[in-house]
């Protein structure tokens, strides 16, 4: 670590109605990787926002290569060398690599933009990272983790001494965060001074120098990496002990009757033979890569995409599902990984929201029943504890977590048997975490059966009483909680990676 | 195995690539040639080709400039009522107050221009939708044209007149041997414009900054670019080419009546989307927009020929855009 290259000091920001920063201490050195913590509306992409110029702060200095700055705008900040490499890429798709990289200071021959030196010039960056991408490929052909480091080369190319990186993770895979970690390393051995900002708690521990923790727009404290544990932060992050403890056995008795029978399904390259049973109070994990065909399988059998063969049966009968439509009328639920795009309507109010898939039950004649859809709701706010001023309140104004509660509820309503939980937990912070698996646990005891797809190891160890791997397409293994371990399923989970390897 | 595999991946990238659809809609444009010169013996005449030619001026002038605000995902609904609305104050101007014609195709050009930046003004700035406000304008255009000329069917100088030199831009006569031969030379400054205008989009910051817009206008804002500035230029070079095409349109049409022009916007919004650009931004070309506007006029010429009147070619234009729409989606969800 080097010598102080940021100091933020006091930093006061309100926004009508909320608190969002009060008097945060922040601070970065030359080549230290610096993790800021906190949970979701703690305030530390507020705080990063007021940095960079997006937000004004109401108080508070920020001194930065020994001055005092107050960038009134993300040019000024990219411009002295503060850059943002932002959670929600930001990407023109339609536009290519170099095109990106250069947005905004494109070189030029009078009017005309010289493209060629732009491609150049980009080529230079991604040597000097060690990267391979084409400077002239279109950005939305290239994978996320590719638009990511093209994202940092972006950073760099600003000759930016201070780069913040906004949950890079969030949508890699484990390989590309290691490409992604060892960038960073080497970033950090050239001094630039880094601002992490993760909900991982591994990544934490790998990766960063120190951890700052904040907690409802307050700063709690900083606490050097090596010389503390998990706990420890997560305690800072909100203010109670959490376990994190694996499953040691089965929750679900052995003689529970099976709800659901999958034989045989195909469905495309990605879904191959893939047979399984789900019995009543069951969590069945679903492990393995990204792409590994999980997702793909829960579709096929949600009848959201079609499938070319296969059998599912529930409660023993044979069941024709060729529709999401057949899926719920059968009892099954299928919350999305991206809730966003598909398990909510954002704009619309919890109310709305809860009874969306059942909105005949609560319709008499032309009208809809408000009261009655206000009394279910009302109900299932309570229960599941979303925490919201209103059931009126808009969907988009809750946290990730909160969010998630909503869509579970809408299912709830609906009377689900089956629930399919599509990475339940991704984008949503610790404490929201913790309530969210509470619920699956609950929902398993009151004798629902739940599908839960996660590409997070712990989380499946956790959660799962029993575990299924896939590998391309194919189900490559089905562990019991009692037996399994990272390792094994890992194993699994590039079981036919190796294989394949092994032909060539 | 590496080999075929690159093989067969830039085979499908080629399916994918912009320059394999230009192709298929210039196919679709010979093809429609061709069957109109097979089934029609009085289609194949030169004259044929003039009217071609004068006929699409307008429109393709018009589809140039909407191509803009396409790309950055907007729309300018405007350009239609704009066009007659802007051509009946020149022509005003020269009957009723005695200007000369270039100051006349000054200030019509000048008043595309002017609708377009408060049209730009108001979305970029205002962020208020495209489809509403230039909605606004179109209706505004719509009365201003009729209210600023006291409902004056305008004529612009013909013949013999002072001034009936400027269609002369667009189609000169040559007197030769076997007798008077009209040659259409606008089709040379339209193929320059295109020229010109793709080099605009493709090359310079105006073309690149509204394929941004289009693409993701909050990266944009986040790399520092002032955003607002380029996408009123969007809206600005769209008001800017319905004034050119107001005077094209003069130049090809003896009478301009007011509250006419409604719906020619249309004809070329759909052009520019036959020729490739997405309605949802960020992704388009001048050269595509100028072949869908070629498909569109050969078939508004032709079809008469064969016995089908003009009700014809808008159910057979109609099919064609959603045709059009249809592949382009199916071509771009593949990459996925």
């Amino acid at each position: 670590m080097g010598e102080i290259i940021l100091t933020m000091k006091g930093i006061d920001k309100s926004f009508p109605g909320v608190h969002a920063l009060d008097r945060v201490d922040f601070e970065v050195r030359k080549g230290e990787v610096h993790a800021l913590m906190g949970e979701n509306g703690a305030g530390k992409s507020t705080l990063m926002k007021v940095l960079t110029g997006i937000y004004s702060k109401d108080a508070g200095t920020i001194i930065y290569e020994g001055k005092e700055v107050d960038f009134a705008n993300p040019r000024e900040a990219q411009q002295a060398g503060v850059v943002i490499v932002h959670q929600e890429l930001n990407m023109m798709g339609h536009l290519t690599v170099a095109q990106n990289i250069f947005i905004g200071r494109e070189p030029r021959k009078g009017f005309v933009i010289d493209d060629g030196a732009m491609n150049k010039e980009a080529r230079k960056l991604f040597v000097q990272l060690g990267i391979e991408i084409d400077p002239k490929e279109t950005m939305s052909n290239l994978t996320v983790a590719k638009q990511q480091m093209c994202e940092i080369a972006k950073a760099i190319s600003h000759e930016a001494k201070v780069i913040i990186f906004d949950e890079p993770t969030a949508a890699l895979t484990d390989t590309e965060i290691e490409q992604l970690f060892a960038i960073i390393r080497d970033l950090r051995s050239r001094d630039y001074g880094i601002v992490y900002i993760s909900h991982r708690m591994d990544e934490i521990k790998l990766i960063t120098d120190r951890v700052s923790v904040m907690r409802d727009g307050q700063y709690i404290g900083t606490l050097i990496t090596e010389d503390c544990t998990k706990e420890d932060i997560i305690n800072m992050m909100v203010g109670r002990v959490i376990y994190e403890e694996p499953k040691t056995h089965s929750h679900c008795p052995p003689d529970a009757p099976v709800v659901l029978k999958v034989e045989h399904l195909n469905a495309g390259k990605m879904v191959q033979d893939v047979s399984f049973e789900l019995r009543q109070g069951e969590i069945l994990g679903f492990a393995g890569l990204v792409g590994a065909g999980r997702t793909e399988t829960a579709r096929a059998l949600f009848g959201a995409d079609p499938k070319q063969s296969g059998d599912i049966y529930i409660d023993g009968n044979k069941v024709d599902i060729t529709s999401p439509k057949d899926a719920v009328e059968k009892g099954i639920s299928y919350l999305s990984e991206d809730r966003k795009r598909y398990g909510i309507v954002l704009k619309k109010s919890i109310v709305e929201n809860s009874t969306l898939a059942t909105l005949k039950e609560y319709t008499s004649g032309l009208f809809i029943n408000k009261p009655e859809e206000e009394k279910v709701t009302t109900q299932y706010v309570e229960t599941l504890q979303t925490k919201t001023p209103s059931i009126h309140q808009l969907v988009i104004n809750l946290s990730g977590g909160n969010q998630q509660k909503v869509v579970i509820a809408k299912w709830l309503v609906n009377d689900s048997r089956i629930m399919i939980f599509d990475e339940p937990t991704r984008g949503i912070d610790v404490g929201a975490k913790q309530e969210i698996y509470e619920l699956m646990n609950q929902l398993a005891r009151e004798g629902k059966s739940i599908i839960m797809i996660s590409s997070d190891m712990t989380e499946i160890l956790r959660m799962s009483d029993r575990i299924l791997v896939m590998c391309e397409g194919k189900k490559t293994g089905e562990l019991d909680i009692a037996e399994a371990t990272q390792e094994k399923i890992m194993n699994l989970a590039t079981r036919d990676i190796d294989m394949q390897e092994g032909k060539k | 195995m590496e080999a075929k595999l690159a093989g067969r991946r830039s085979a499908s990238s080629f399916v994918r690539s912009d320059v394999f659809q230009r192709l298929v809609i210039l196919a679709a444009v010979v093809l429609v040639y061709l069957v109109f010169f097979a089934a029609s013996p009085s289609f194949r005449k030169y004259t044929t080709v003039v009217q071609i030619c004068s006929n699409m001026y307008y429109l393709l002038l018009m589809a140039i400039g909407v191509t803009f605000p396409l790309i950055t995902g907007g729309n300018d609904l405007s350009m239609g009522t704009g066009l007659i609305c802007y051509s009946l104050v020149g022509s005003f101007l020269i009957r009723i107050n005695g200007w000369s014609i270039w100051p006349a195709m000054l200030v019509t050009v000048l008043m595309g221009v002017a609708i377009g930046t408060v049209n730009g003004l108001i979305v970029a700035k205002l962020e208020l939708p495209p489809f509403i406000v230039t909605l606004s304008a179109m209706m505004f255009c719509r009365g201003m044209g009729s209210v600023l000329t006291n409902n004056f069917s305008g004529t612009w100088p013909d013949g013999a007149e002072t001034g009936a030199w400027f269609r002369s831009i667009f189609k000169i006569v040559l007197r030769t041997e076997s007798g008077r031969t009209p040659v259409p030379l606008g089709i040379v400054w339209m193929v320059l414009l295109v020229i010109i205008m793709e080099f605009v989009l493709k090359h310079t910051r105006v073309g690149r900054y509204a394929i941004a817009i289009g693409s993701n206008k909050e990266a944009l804002k986040l790399s520092g670019v002032s955003v607002v500035r380029w996408h009123v230029l969007a809206y600005i070079i769209s008001g800017f080419f319905t004034g050119l095409a107001a005077i094209a349109y003069a130049a090809t049409f003896s009478n301009i009546t007011p509250g006419q022009g409604a719906g020619y916007e249309l004809n070329a919004i759909g052009s520019a989307i036959i020729g490739g650009t997405a309605m949802t931004g960020g992704s388009g070309s001048i050269v595509g927009t100028f072949l869908g506007v070629l498909l569109i006029s050969v078939l508004q010429a032709g079809l008469p020929f064969i016995g089908l009147n003009a009700d014809w070619q808008l159910l057979i234009t109609g099919c064609i855009l959603l045709g059009a729409v249809t592949v382009d989606m199916m071509r771009h969800s593949k990459r996925a």
